[in-house]
């Protein structure tokens, strides 16, 4: 393994590991992390394939942010960038819970545990609004395409409907445009 | 046995959990709490233990399918390996997938078609990201509407105009709470 991959490496594990260590609140915390230290920091994706990888991993089954780091590693360092890169993700949640599983049955009975919980639960909620704005650019939304977003967001939100459903549905838009564009060129 | 039910369970639940996160938490709440698995005699978990869980996975850092294979992993064998291979299990169908579906779609990135497919779907990724924003703004994550509305609202311009590290604002923001509630 050459140095430079090797360094790739540790470092690919070192941010999931941080990232990993830091999200409270699940999955899409964690992407709006990882924007910041993929795309701006280490700039590992550009922001248009941080979108694409985004469809790519939740359109797949299983954990989302664990999807993401795999198709970042295997980006940089191939199978190992993979491998180190969900490992990171893993680790700190793993120990954490695991020591709360030998020792503790009742962590959220602690009050201060509840006083901390209460400030960061909304500050959450706003790491999740921000990557709206900056993959809002990245995507290229207009008034034309304006709609899109809001609707997919209204009626997962609201009606429940799946996120997979409307990624298949832009599937099939994209396929269809592709191929009807290509039949006008041709008789053109 | 156990073992091996739990490898299949958490395999299961890896496989078909689409949608990530509290999606995944019914798929998991099925395995645990209603199915009697072979060669045991009642469920994994009560409902009450599976809600302690879901709690104490909100409280602890990473991913909830994640956090909830561990703690269960744990609980179900009462080993520190029955955790590992539940963590393990949760992840390894989607990390054979993602590994090969990825390679695929970065190999033919240029082609017109995959082009003219990532074009659409993006929109529908920034729509899907603010609908996991709208389902967070609960009765849970603001209990009021003065003091939890004033941390979002700072948190969000600290982020984005201040350029703040996301995690510098969760140290911040755990600090604020200590302090006003």
């Amino acid at each position: 393994m050459s140095n430079s991959i090797s360094k790739t490496i540790i470092n690919l594990f070192v941010t999931f590991f941080k990232i990993g260590a830091f999200t409270f609140g699940g999955g899409w915390v964690m992407i709006a992390m990882m924007e910041k230290d993929i795309v701006d920091k280490h700039k590992w994706f550009t922001k248009e394939e941080f979108i694409d990888n985004l469809a790519i991993a939740q359109s797949m089954p299983g954990i989302l942010a664990v999807n993401m780091a795999v198709l970042v590693g295997n980006k940089m360092a191939k199978k190992w960038g993979a491998f180190l890169s969900a490992l990171g993700t893993i680790l700190p949640s793993f120990f954490v819970i695991l020591t709360i599983a030998i020792f503790f049955t009742t962590i959220n009975d602690n009050p201060i545990v509840e006083r901390i919980f209460k400030g960061i639960r909304p500050a959450v909620v706003a790491l999740i609004i921000a990557p709206v704005f900056t993959t809002a650019k990245a995507a290229k939304i207009n008034l034309k395409n304006f709609w899109v977003p809001v609707a997919t967001a209204l009626l997962i939100t609201f009606c429940g409907l799946s996120p997979i459903m409307f990624i298949a549905l832009a599937i099939v838009y994209g396929v269809s445009r592709c191929y009807l564009n290509n039949k006008q060129t041709k008789t053109e | 046995m156990i073992y091996i039910n739990l490898l299949i369970a958490y395999l299961k639940i890896g496989l078909f959990g689409f949608g990530g996160g509290y999606a995944m938490l019914s798929l998991i709440q099925h395995e645990v709490v209603e199915v009697i698995h072979h060669g045991d005699t009642q469920p994994w978990l009560t409902l009450q233990e599976f809600t302690d869980i879901v709690a104490i996975s909100q409280m602890s850092p990473g991913p909830i399918g994640i956090n909830s294979a561990t703690y269960i992993g744990y609980k179900v064998t009462g080993s520190v390996f029955g955790s590992i291979l539940a963590t393990i299990a949760v992840c390894l169908p989607s990390f054979i997938l993602v590994l090969i579906v990825g390679k695929i779609l970065l190999k033919r990135k240029d082609n017109k078609y995959v082009k003219s497919v990532f074009s659409a779907i993006r929109p529908v990724v920034v729509g899907m990201i603010a609908s996991a924003a709208l389902l967070l703004m609960n009765k849970e994550n603001f209990p009021d509407y003065t003091k939890s509305i004033a941390i979002c609202v700072v948190a969000f311009l600290l982020v984005r105009y201040a350029k703040l590290h996301p995690i510098l604002i969760v140290i911040l923001a755990g600090i604020t709470g200590y302090l006003l509630y």
